[in-house]
Formats: C-alpha cells, structure tokens, sequence
C-alpha cells in the first residue's frame, strides 16, 4: 500500500506543476487574443481616451509579467482576486457555479455509469445478437447528434409536454429533490451524449478477455456465462472501465457548456464562456485551473483505482 | 405634480419644445390616456423577464452597461433626469421641469421634490451633478463620455436646481440626460458608488447574480403612482433564442425579447403568446472608409447604394420585422424624418453608370461582416454581393470572428457592418456617427456643408428652418455620404396573453424603451 500513497503523493506534486504551467499557458493565450478588457467591455462605445482610463484603472496599462506575477503572488495565499468586469471576489463568482456544475455532473454519472456498465456488460453478454446491435445503434446515434439536437428533442418531448421544466432555475433555497426534478433534462441529455463511449469501452474490454486461455477454462468448466462475465472477465477489465469513465467525469465537468445554455443552467461552463469574451483574466484563470485540477485528480483516482484492481501492480517484483 | 415647465425666450423655442410640454401632461395621465381608459391597469403579479443578453461580466457600474438586460434591469432600479415618452416626446422624470437661456446654452433643472433613494436618501442636485460627473473629466472610462462632452460646466443653485451650461447652444440637449448611463446613484463626497444598485427607481433590488438574473421587489415609496404595477421582478438571462421561446412556451416566463426572426412565425402559432414588433431608430449600417480608395469617389459610392435590395433585405434579413433605409439614419417615426427624398432603390443600371462615371468598368471590393454586428450580417452580405454582381461589382463577403468585432474589425476595415440603436433626436444621431472628427464617425466621412448644417441646426430656435436644416442634412447623407443604409430593424418580442401593455409602446428601444417593467401590467 505504501506504494500507493507514494504515487498519490508524486503524483499530486506534479499535478501542482501541471496546473502551474497551465495558469502560464492560458495567461499567454488570454494576451494573445486581439483587445483587451477595456476594448471588450466597451465595445462599440470604445473610445481612445475611455479605453486608456479604463486600462488604468484596472491595471492593464502595467505589463504583462507584472500582471502575471501579482495576480501568482495573491493566488499562492489563497486570493484568486476580484473579477475585472464587476469587481466580485472571485470565490463568490465561481463558489455558487462550482457546485452547480458538480451537482449536474454526479447528477448525470450517477445515471450514467450504472447505465452504461450495466449495459456493457449485458451486450457484451449478448455480443452479436439483434440486442446488441440494438443498443449500440442508439448509444451511437445519440452521441453523434450535437448535444443541444438532443436537448432539444427532450425538450420538445419532455418540456413541452409539462412533464418536466425547459429551464434548470435553482437558486440557493431550493430543495434537493426539487433539485433532481429541475435538472432531470440536462441530466438526461449528458447522460445520452456520455453512455456511448463508457458502454463501448466496457463491451470491448470484457469481449476482449473472453478470447484468454482462463476464460475458456472456466467455459469448459460448465459455468455460466453471466458467471463468466462478473466474476472472471470484468475485474481485468477494470482498469481500461475505470480510465474511461474517469475522462468522462471530466468532460461532464468541463465541456458542458452548451446543455447549460439551452437549458439555462448557472455552471462554470457560461462563466468560462463570458470571461474569456471580456478578456476577464482573473475569472478565465480561476475557472481554467478548476478544470485542470479536476482533470487532474480524476486521472490521478483513475490510477490509484485501476491499480488496487491489479494486485499485480500493487504487489510488484 | 409632473408638470413641466418651459419658460423660455418667446414663442420660438416653444415650438420646439412643445413636445416637453404636452409630454408633461401625458404622464400626468398615464400611458392609457389616450385609449382605453377603461383598461386601468391593475397592480399585482410577478414578472418574469426572459432577455437574450446578459453576461457573468456585467455590473451595477454604469459607465460600462451595453446591452439590454443590464439597460431594462438599470431602468427598474434608476430613475433619469429625463424620460422618453412611449410617443417619443420628452417628460421629466428626476428633473421635474427645465428651462433654457435664450441661445439653448445655459439649461436649469429643478430636482422633484421629496423624491428618495431605496436607501431613504432624498434626491438632491449634489447627487444629480455627482452621476453626470461621473461620465465627465479625463478619468472617465465611460462610454457616455462623448455624448456628455458638451457639458462645459455644471452647478447647484440651492439643493434642488441643477445649472448646466453647454460649449454651445442646443435646443435637443435635455433629450440627452435620458440616456441609459445617465441614472441618477446617490452620491456621497461628490462621488457616485459604482457598485451600488441604490437607486431612485421603481423596484428595489433584492439579489443579483450577473449572467443569471435579478429579483427586485416594488418600491413602496415610488413617486410614479400611475406606474410600476407589479409586485415584484424576475429578469433572467436566457441566451440561447429556443431556450428563450421554450421558456415563454411553457409558462417559465412571462415576456421574451430579441425572438428568433427565423421562427417568428412558429411562435406566433402557439397559443396564449402574443409577439410585439416595435419599429423605431435601430438600423443596420455598411459604412464605407471614406478616406480610403476606392469609397473617396461618391460615384463608387452612389453605384454600390444602388447595388443593394433594400426590400429583398427587409423580408429576407428581418424577415418582415422591419422597413427599408435610404442612406440616412433618421427613421420614419423621428419628427424631422425627410419622406420626402427619392428612395434608393435596386438599380443595376444605374449603378453601372455611376462606375462609369467614377472611371470604372467594373469594382472589387471586400465587405468584413460579422453577426457582431447585427443578427444576419454576414448572410446580408451574401445577398448584397448576390444582386451586386449585376452591376459589374463584386463583393468579396469576409467572415469575422464575433470577438473583437469592435476593436478589430469596425472602424478598421475599409467596409464593414455596423449597427445603431439609434437616437431620440435628429441631432444626437448625426453628431453620434456623422459629424466630423466624432468619435464613432464610422466612415470617416467629412462633409462641410452637412457639418455647418449640423452646428447652425443644433441652437436653431425656428422650427420650420430647423426641419429645413435637418432635411437638407438627410438628403446630403442619403446621396453624398459614405454610409449603406439598407434598413430599420424592429425590436421584436413576446409575451403571454396575461401581460398586458399600452396602447402605444415605446419604439426608442426593445420593451417599450426599455420601461416594460413599470408601463405594462397583468390582466
């Protein structure tokens, strides 16, 4: 086990130097982008005499590696600072959005990676029968549309109908199961867009093992082949299950921008989005090393979980 | 109560002014006035707001408000010098009257009396000087600072008059103080507090979350007794134009804005909605580098005015929700609006003769659109090299990135699209984006004729030279001016049938001027 947290440490040091390089690569890539703050906000209203005042008053007519290192020296104590655009404490502007956008994504991997393992494994089961040509044409139909395409066809079947809301309003006060009622549909659509690829890969790794000399044996021993399948074949082919799902969970973090504008939900996703449109560094940072970190420590569990499913890796010569 | 005075220099200047007064009247009575008096409205209800705009960047801090969430949620909370009546006259809000000096340069306003913040503060002339001041001076980063410029010098005489002299004489100038980043915040010090939502308005902000919506709650002490009907608002951030009409469909909301032109008519079918089209000043433009070859010729110019199907525009960009230009950006509903000049029409033949003229056979030209612009720009562009192509010219349609558009791209390209909310007056329009060395002259057009117009119109007190004036300025722009005109954009929204408005409704801006919140009202 020692092992383990070593790799765990190791691997959180350099997941700090990941997420420092990256704080410098979005930095650089926020200068990069033609205007700045003072010419975005301003838009069409932009004068040269607004935009200099403008630029002063914020801060941007000092250099660029100043601006890097006050805003690294106010991050490494913890201040991620104030929003450019309306001077809100960053903690305010994200803390609310943070916590949607993890609700809807364990809201939705909860649907999700039971769905699809359990249908991995019963197509894998059924492998080449008319069931499992069945589900994995809907998986891969559903996961071939664009996202707001399906968000849409639910709304129009599920909206509009009255069953469920067309807009996720949830604010502070509201209760939890009122919570799941209200985020059902961008729920549902992630759930669509992300089964495909978590049930293929199961379906795959498991008819991968049942091709091996020990699962034959236990074939010519008389056991069952649902047998075969959960006690023999799917503990090896955890750990390519656990990666998969893993980059999942991270894009149902990061990339779920548009099922959140068309279904008005408030994550980090429109955050990101409009920050980005008004050059408001300190929020595009913030947001950016959220979504790294998360990458980050769910590749990392990723690791740690896969190997305690291979003693061999724990128990290595 | 509301009455407002103007006592100025002969009879003149009352011509001109007249609008103020009768405008005085008109709010004494309330919006109905005219109509059905017996649709009283009645007080009551929560109102939820679904606006296409909104930004997690967006703030209290008027200096940088730009588009319509930030404008209606502003109009709720704030209270203006002036206030633009649904009929496009003027009446006073904060300013319960005004008068002028002679020569239009000296203006006095009178503070409403008894008028107070949210926070209790009572409204004085200190707090108006303080808001206006805000936008003035070198370290003002306000995108009001151009239109405030002609503000020389401002004093209080005694804490409910507000003196306010001009670098020159100018008869619209109250008009000017009812622009949106004009509200009057409580002052303390001399300074406003940019990040207060304080104001003297209708509703009372009661949480905020930028890029998601606001609440507000009636302001129990309003001086408008005859508005403000509802309890309580929601305005609420739904970007995505179906997630906008699905909210309105299935009863989340209870108005939308800024609806789909291209499922206009799919909205219209579902029952219990009704869509309201409001046509007023906002216009899509093509303003041409008029320093730069080959648009320093008119005649290029003139050929590529004729070059373009204005109608085919109106029904297929607007998709009916709007009316064709003619090269100026005076609308029809403005009171010096020039009917009478030739409309500019599609005219393959005679735009080849105005290359002829300009020395050319045929033109190449590179027109940078983006729907930064306005919604269907890019696609404009498509049709216009379409039907340009007959006339011998050919237009390269450039697609530019959304972002940035109007740093780099307007005002930078020799010919781009651009768009104008417009202006409540002739004036403020020509002197926003047509006078000479103006900050948002987007041509770089200069023409001194039109120029001398302009000034000599500006304190002009008589009001059939005045209209001469302006009409001669139009006909100049139309046939002399570097800027494409092709058409007047109605503001198009939505609302249940529950929601009741006005006879008449504002047209200056989206929702009834932005003012939906306190004119309109639950059946």
């Amino acid at each position: 086990m020692s092992e383990i947290w070593s790799m765990v440490a190791r691997r959180l040091a350099l997941g700090l130097v990941t997420l420092f390089v990256i704080s410098v690569l979005i930095f650089s890539a926020t200068e990069l982008l033609p205007g700045d703050m003072a010419q975005a906000i301003l838009g069409q209203s932009a004068t040269p005499e607004t935009v200099a005042a403008f630029r002063r008053e914020l801060g941007l007519d000092l250099p660029a590696h100043t601006r890097y290192l006050n805003w690294l020296a106010g991050a490494l104590q913890g201040d991620f600072g104030t929003s450019l655009a309306n001077k809100r404490p960053i903690s305010d502007l994200i803390g609310m959005r943070l916590g949607n956008t993890l609700f809807l994504a364990l809201y939705a991997a909860a649907i999700a990676v039971p769905l699809s393992l359990a249908l991995g494994v019963l197509v894998a089961l059924f492998r080449n029968s008319v069931f499992d040509r069945t589900v994995n044409a809907i998986a891969l139909t559903s996961i071939s549309f664009p996202e707001f395409f399906v968000a849409y066809i639910l709304i129009v079947y599920l909206a509009q109908t009255g069953l469920f809301p067309s807009m996720t309003r949830i604010s502070a006060d509201t209760s939890f199961g009122e919570m799941l009622y209200r985020a059902f549909l961008p729920a549902l659509t992630l759930t669509l867009v992300v089964t495909a690829h978590m049930m293929r890969m199961t379906r795959a790794a498991i008819i991968n093992l049942l091709a091996s000399p020990y699962i034959e044996m236990a074939r010519l021993k008389g056991m069952k082949p649902m047998r075969i399948i959960l006690h023999h074949a799917l503990p090896n082919a955890l750990a390519p299950i656990i990666n998969v799902v893993a980059l999942n969970l991270a894009y149902l973090i990061t990339g779920v921008v548009v099922v959140e504008v068309v279904f008005v939900y408030p994550g980090l996703g429109q955050l990101m989005v409009d920050s980005v449109a008004k050059r408001d560094f300190p929020v595009v940072q913030a947001v950016a090393l959220i979504f790294a970190a998360a990458y980050v420590l769910l590749n990392l569990l990723a690791d740690v979980l896969s190997t305690l499913s291979n003693p061999r890796l724990i128990h290595r010569r | 109560m509301t009455k407002s005075k103007i006592l100025t220099g002969g009879i003149s200047r009352r011509g001109v002014l007249q609008g103020a007064t009768a405008l005085g009247t008109a709010a004494l009575l309330g919006p109905l006035a005219a109509g059905r008096a017996s649709a009283a409205p009645k007080k009551g209800g929560m109102l939820r707001i679904g606006m296409g705009h909104g930004a997690t960047s967006d703030s209290y801090d008027p200096a940088t408000w730009d588009q319509a969430f930030v404008q209606v949620f502003a109009t709720a909370r704030h209270g203006n010098l002036t206030e633009i009546a649904a009929d496009g006259s003027l009446v006073g809000e904060v300013a319960e009257s005004w008068e002028a000096s002679a020569d239009a340069v000296t203006w006095t306003f009178k503070v409403r009396k008894d008028l107070a913040f949210h926070s209790g503060k009572t409204v004085t002339a200190e707090d108006v000087i303080a808001s206006i001041n805000y936008h003035r001076g070198e370290e003002s980063k306000s995108a009001a600072k151009p239109i405030v410029e002609v503000i020389s010098d401002m004093r209080s005489d005694g804490s409910d008059t507000v003196v306010m002299t001009l670098n020159a004489g100018n008869a619209d100038f109250p008009f000017i103080l009812s622009d949106y980043h004009l509200p009057i915040m409580a002052s303390a010090g001399g300074k406003i507090d940019p990040t207060s939502s304080d104001g003297c308005g209708g509703y009372i902000v009661e949480s905020y979350e930028p890029g998601v919506g606001a609440k507000l709650k009636r302001n129990p002490n309003y001086w408008k007794s005859d508005r403000a009907h509802f309890d309580g608002l929601e305005i609420l951030v739904i970007l995505d134009a179906t997630a906008r009409q699905n909210a309105l469909i299935t009863g989340e909301v209870d108005v939308i804005d800024k609806i789909d032109l291209n499922t206009v008519h799919l909205l219209k079918r579902a029952p219990g909605i009704k869509v309201l089209s409001t046509t007023g000043t906002q216009h899509y433009v093509f303003p041409m580098d008029a320093r730069a070859a080959p648009f320093n010729d008119n005649n290029v110019r003139l050929a590529l005015k004729y070059a373009i199907d204005r109608q085919e525009m109106v029904d297929k960009i607007l998709n009916g929700y709007g009316s064709v230009g003619n090269d100026h950006p005076i609308g029809p509903s403005q009171r010096y609006h020039a009917a009478e000049l030739e409309q500019h029409s599609y005219d393959p033949d005679k735009a080849k003769s105005f290359l002829k003229k300009a020395g050319l056979t045929s033109l190449d030209v590179s027109l940078s659109a983006a729907d930064a612009a306005f919604t269907g720009a890019v696609d404009a562009g498509v049709l216009y090299a379409e039907k340009a192509a007959a006339a011998g010219i050919n237009i390269t349609v450039v697609r530019e990135p959304n972002d940035g558009y109007w740093d780099s791209v307007w005002m930078q390209k020799p010919w781009v699209a651009s768009y104008w909310g417009g202006r409540a007056t002739e004036d403020w329009m020509f002197s926003t984006a047509y006078a000479d060395g103006a900050p948002w002259n987007e041509s770089f057009w200069s023409h001194e004729k039109f120029n001398k117009l302009l000034a000599q119109a500006r304190s002009e007190l008589d009001d059939t030279k005045r209209r001469q004036a302006y009409v001669d300025m139009q006909s100049i722009c139309s046939n002399e001016g570097s800027t494409v005109i092709p058409m007047f954009a109605s503001y198009v929204m939505a609302h249940t049938d529950k929601v009741m408005t006005p006879e008449t409704v504002g047209a200056n801006w989206t929702l009834d001027g932005f003012r939906a919140v306190e004119r309109w009202w639950f059946a």
